[in-house]
Formats: structure tokens, sequence, C-alpha cells
């Protein structure tokens, strides 16, 4: 058997880059003490809205664009029921995923009616060089530009700090002057735009069309590495990459000849339950953000 | 303008709450429904009356709401307790593994053994799925959200693994179970009809959890836990252990859904066993207001929606997913419009406060 380590790392970082994207976007909103459980469909969203602009256009570009506008409505709507309306963030955020999927799945089969269409330009691969190397400029965009910005802003920005503010203690965050509820909407909005991007990356620059399952447990998965990481950026990423390189690995596996008793369901299964372990061990003292699934009325 | 508490809640605020919800919900899709070419007013009257006009059309409703009403009580059990369980498909999924293994296995029994072993099995099919994230909740302090809904596509890869492999189907090769030895289907409540006894065991479950958590001390303790954990503990209700034994109950009684499914409907494990009951089961706990009545009512409901939407589905040409929609824009529309019970707004005037 022989695994090729260039191609795996090559999978590894195309698989990552949704991840960090939407990741980094959950790990916003959760700074500021709103767990958003909108992101699975917040990033299905994303994912049809990109495609959709960008077939009728042609241009990926457009596509990414209209993305990330439906990303920030989706955040302003779920700010609209968690801090302006102050309901359950758990509730709402389901509902919203639920709403926005088949809302998507609706859109589609109204307009494609069982067909499978492509688009007539996705964005093209960088560079051509090795596996490694040949990554979408998104990826490289979310590993080197945007991990960085968002790991300097929350920790060395005034916004960063006023973020923080609000995410562990409201109360105090309000008596100096912060607003809680514009805070917590600029937060859902940037980070419904990230999730969107992440969404948009798998049919604008992966598959290059968009078919009903494209998400698939994603969103999920990025709640659980925000968690897993408490909160802080490099670690997200990391984690991130840990789940990505499972994930790749056992896509080899499964084209590999040794491993036909295993079943690919099995593998499939492996990150999740990676995930589940990894927090397990060191999700163990986890110290939540203060106001953390609360919302915020001046007393 | 700002919100104001209000200092008490009058008599028709809640009722005019919901019918204004419900007409948010009927305004926002007419437009999908405009957009597919059809007349939003027959399409409505298609989706909630028709399916009511006729006895067939009712007994579809009860049929489509009786794993809804599992996965709604299911999950009320465990969202009271302040346990946010949202597993119920994985577990909902287990529930119907645990219920094929036994009647795959044990085929021979006659009915009055192998019904019951097949409740029985689907329990704990559903109970042992949802252990993990309730262990992990009360030893280790993880977030029972992420771990129970990161369980749910490992459910489903559980069910189509053992489709692919050892319980491929033995005379087709197709990727189903066999098919379940006739003891195990569950007869018809009313003669002639899809309805089945799951629905009569959904009923019990439901009125048995109801009188539980309406009228006992324990449902008083599993109130307390779920809306003020702090002042619980105080009390000397060890709130842990409470919701550890609501998650496991829970996940038991999503297990008996996916039992019901299988010995009523389907007499066969499929992997489209549940067509995510277990997320829309969280929408129908928190619409019945985690309430016995309620789940009861909001499933009919999004039964009589679902039934509702194949329908116009067909007649139209809408796609079904405007039920899905449908359901959800409900949700979050009743939800917003019972935030006003608590709060008024009040409109500032520029200038004076």
């Amino acid at each position: 058997m022989s695994i090729n380590l260039l191609a795996l790392i090559g999978a590894m970082l195309t698989i990552a880059t949704p991840l960090v994207w939407a990741g980094i976007g959950e790990l916003v909103t959760e700074r500021s003490g709103v767990l958003n459980l909108s992101i699975e469909g917040t990033m299905y969203l994303g994912a049809f809205v990109g495609f959709l602009a960008a077939a009728r256009t042609g241009s990926p570009w457009l596509g990414l664009v209209a993305a990330i506008v439906s990303g920030v409505l989706a955040g302003a709507l779920m700010g609209f029921f968690v801090v302006t309306l102050g309901l359950n963030q758990h509730v709402s955020g389901l509902g919203l995923t639920l709403l926005l999927i088949a809302g998507c799945e609706f859109t589609f089969r109204l307009l494609y009616a069982g067909d499978r269409p492509t688009l007539d330009e996705k964005f093209h691969v960088l560079f051509r060089g090795t596996e490694v190397v040949d990554q979408h400029w998104l990826t490289y965009v979310g590993f080197l530009v945007l991990a960085p910005a968002a790991w300097w802003v929350l920790r060395s920005t005034g916004l960063g700090m006023r973020l923080h503010a609000v995410g562990e203690s409201f109360e105090a965050a309000d008596v100096a002057g912060i607003s809680v509820t514009a805070t917590r909407y600029a937060a859902l909005m940037v980070g419904g735009a990230l999730m969107a991007i992440g969404g948009a990356f798998l049919t604008l620059a992966v598959l290059g069309s968009f078919t009903l399952d494209i998400v698939s447990g994603r969103g999920w998965v990025c709640i659980a590495l925000v968690i897993f990481a408490r909160w802080r950026v490099w670690p997200a990423v990391l984690g991130a990459l840990i789940f990505a390189g499972m994930d790749a690995l056992q896509l080899q596996l499964a084209i590999t000849s040794a491993f036909d008793a295993v079943p690919g369901e099995l593998m499939l299964a492996l990150p999740y339950l990676a995930v589940i372990v990894a927090l397990a061990i060191g999700g163990r003292t986890v110290r939540y953000p203060g106001s953390y699934l609360k919302a915020y009325r001046r007393a | 303008m700002k919100f104001v508490l209000r200092g008490h809640e009058p008599r028709w605020l809640a009722p005019a709450a919901v019918l204004v919800a419900v007409l948010v919900t009927v305004a926002l899709t007419a437009v999908p429904i405009r957009l597919a070419g059809a007349a939003p007013f027959s399409a409505f009257e298609r989706y909630l009356v028709t399916p009511l006009t006729s006895v067939h059309g009712v007994q579809e409703v009860l049929l489509t709401a009786t794993p809804l009403l599992f996965t709604g009580i299911a999950v009320a059990i465990a969202f009271r307790a302040g346990y946010w369980n949202i597993g119920a498909e994985g577990q909902f999924l287990l529930g119907a593994v645990g219920t094929t293994w036994v009647g795959t296995t044990f085929t021979d029994l006659p009915a009055y053994a192998a019904l019951p072993l097949g409740f029985l099995a689907g329990a704990a099919g559903g109970l042992l799925w949802a252990v993990v994230p309730a262990w992990l909740k009360r030893h280790a302090g993880i977030d029972e959200v992420v771990t129970t809904l990161l369980l749910n596509p490992v459910a489903l890869l559980v069910v189509q693994g053992l489709l692919n492999g050892p319980w491929r189907n033995s005379s087709s090769g197709f990727t189903d179970s066999d098919r379940l030895g006739t003891g195990y289907d569950l007869p018809a409540l009313v003669p002639d009809s899809r309805v089945h006894w799951g629905f009569a065991v959904a009923v019990v479950v439901i009125v048995v959890a109801g009188v539980v958590l309406a009228r006992t001390a324990v449902g008083v303790r599993i109130k307390a836990a779920g809306q003020a954990p702090g002042a619980a503990g105080f009390s000397g209700v060890d709130v842990g252990r409470l919701q550890w034994r609501c998650a496991l109950v829970s996940g038991a009684v999503a297990g008996l859904g996916g039992a019901s499914q299988v010995m009523g409907v389907q007499h066969q494990l499929t992997s489209g066993i549940s067509d995510g009951y277990g997320y829309t089961g969280v929408i129908v706990a928190t619409l019945g207001g985690l309430g016995a009545l309620g789940v009861v009512l909001v499933a009919l409901l999004l039964g009589d929606i679902s039934v509702g939407a194949q329908n116009v589905s067909l007649v139209l040409q809408v796609p079904a997913q405007l039920g899905a929609m449908f359901s959800a824009l409900l949700l979050l529309a009743v939800l917003s419009a019972m935030s006003w019970r608590r709060y008024r707004l009040q409109w500032r005037r520029g200038g004076s406060r």
C-alpha cells in the first residue's frame, strides 16, 4: 500500500478551506456570545446563491459577491431573532437553518426541476505545480489573510476588545458605553458573510455545480471546532486541518485496496467521531464566554 | 423605539400573537407559491383544508403525524429539563436499527411477543445513541448541542453501512434490509387504512409524559431544572442527574419513533427511514410549548401541511419543500410573536423620554 503524501496534503488544504472560512465566521459570532446554529443553513445559502448568481451572470466573482450579500442578510435575520427579540439561540438558529435549506431546495427544484446544472466558468486553481500548491485563491486567502487578520483583529484592536467585552459580560460592556445590540449585529453579519463564503467555495471553486447535499454537516463540524478551539483562531484553524486531514486520509484509503475490508461508512464517520473524541479530551475545562446563549435586556 | 417589560399579560395576547404569526407565515409563503406559478389561495386550501375533507386524507395526516408525535415529545422531555437534545434524528435512526435487528433475527415470533420486543429494541437503540452525549455533558461538561448534532450524520452512516454491508437485502441485493418477520407488522388502527398502532402507542407515550411533566413532583423538578438550574440545585434538586435521565428517556422515546416507522410503514430498514423527523421534532416541541397537548396539536398541523404539500406538488407542480419552508417559517413567526407577550414596544417621541 502506498499513500501519495503530496496529494493527501493538497486534499487536506482544499477540504479545510470551507471549514476555515465558516469556522472563523462562527468564532466571530460566538465571541459576541451568540451560538449561531444557522451556520449550516447560511453555508447552504451561500453555496446556492453563489451558484445561482454565477450561473446567471457567467462570472464566479459576481457569484461570490451575491453569496456574501446573502450571508450578511442571513446574519441580520439571525440578529433580529436573537438580539432584537431575544429568542432562544438554539431554536432560532436551528429554525433558520431549516428555513434556509428548505428555501434553497425549493428554489433549486423550481428553477432546475431535476437537472444537474454546471457553471460555465468557476474559480480556477491558482498555481500549477504539485498537488500541495494547486489550490484555489480562496484557500490561500483563507489561511494566509483571513486567519491572521481575524487573530490580529480579535486580539489587538478596539473592535476585538469590544466583541470580547460583549461576549464576556454584556452588562459591563453596556455600562462602558459599548452598544451590545450593534456589536452583536455586526458580529452576526460579518460571521454570516464568512460562512456564506465557506459555502460558496464548494460550488464556485470545488464543484462548479450545486447539489442538494452540498454542505452535508460541515456547519455542525465548524461549531464543534470553535468550542474545541475555545474561541481562539489558530486552534480552530488547526482543528479544521486535523478534521480535513482525517477526511482526506479517508478518501485516500477508500481507493487503497488494502482497506477494502473496512466499510466506507466507517471511514466517513471517522472525522465526526474524531471531533467528539477531541472535545471529550480537550473540552474538559471549557469555560464558556460569560454572556453565551443569553439575550441582553437593559434592566 | 425600545422594548419595555410588560407588567402583566392580557388574556387575549397569546392567541392573538399566534394568529398574527400564522397570517405572517401565510403571507410570506404566498410569494414562493406565486413564483412557482400557482394561485396562493387555492394552494393554501390544498395545503391545509383538502387533506381534512376526506376520510382517506385524515388517515394520511394521522399517519404522517405519527413519527412527529414521537420525536416531538422526545425533544420536549429533554428541553424541559434544560438538556438541548438536537440528536433526535440519530436516536430515531438507531431505534429503527434496533427494531430491524430483532425483527430480522427472531423472525418467527408471534405478534404478541414480536411487537413488544420490536418497540423495546427501538427504545434501547435510541437510548444507547443518547448515552454518549449525555455522559459527556454530565461528567465533562461538554455542550450537548454539539455532540448530539454531530452524532446525527454518524447515525445515518451507521444505517447506510449496515445496508451496504451485512444487512444488504438477501434476495434482491438492494441496499434495503430484509423484511421483518410478519409478526412485527403493526396492525392497522382502523380497518383498510395505513394508520397503524404506532399512532396509539405515540398517544399513550404522550399522555404518560404529559401527566408526569404536568402533574407530578418529578415534573416540577424537571421544570425547575430547566428554567432555573441554579435555584433548583440550591433547593436540593440534583440537576445533573435529572438532565441525564431526561436525556436517556428522550433518546428512548425518539427510538420508539424509529421502531414504529419500521414496523408500521416500511417493514424493513431503508436509508430514507427518517425524513428529517428528528429535526422537525424540535419544531414540534418548541411550537407545542414543550407540553403534551401542544405537541399533539402541532404534530397534527405539520402532518396536515406535509400531506397537503404532497398534494400540492402533484396537482399544482409546486416543489414539496414548500411544506418544510412553511413549518420553519411558522416556528420563527410564532416564536417572534410570542416574544411580544413579555415585552411591548415603546415609541419614543423625539426629545421627550
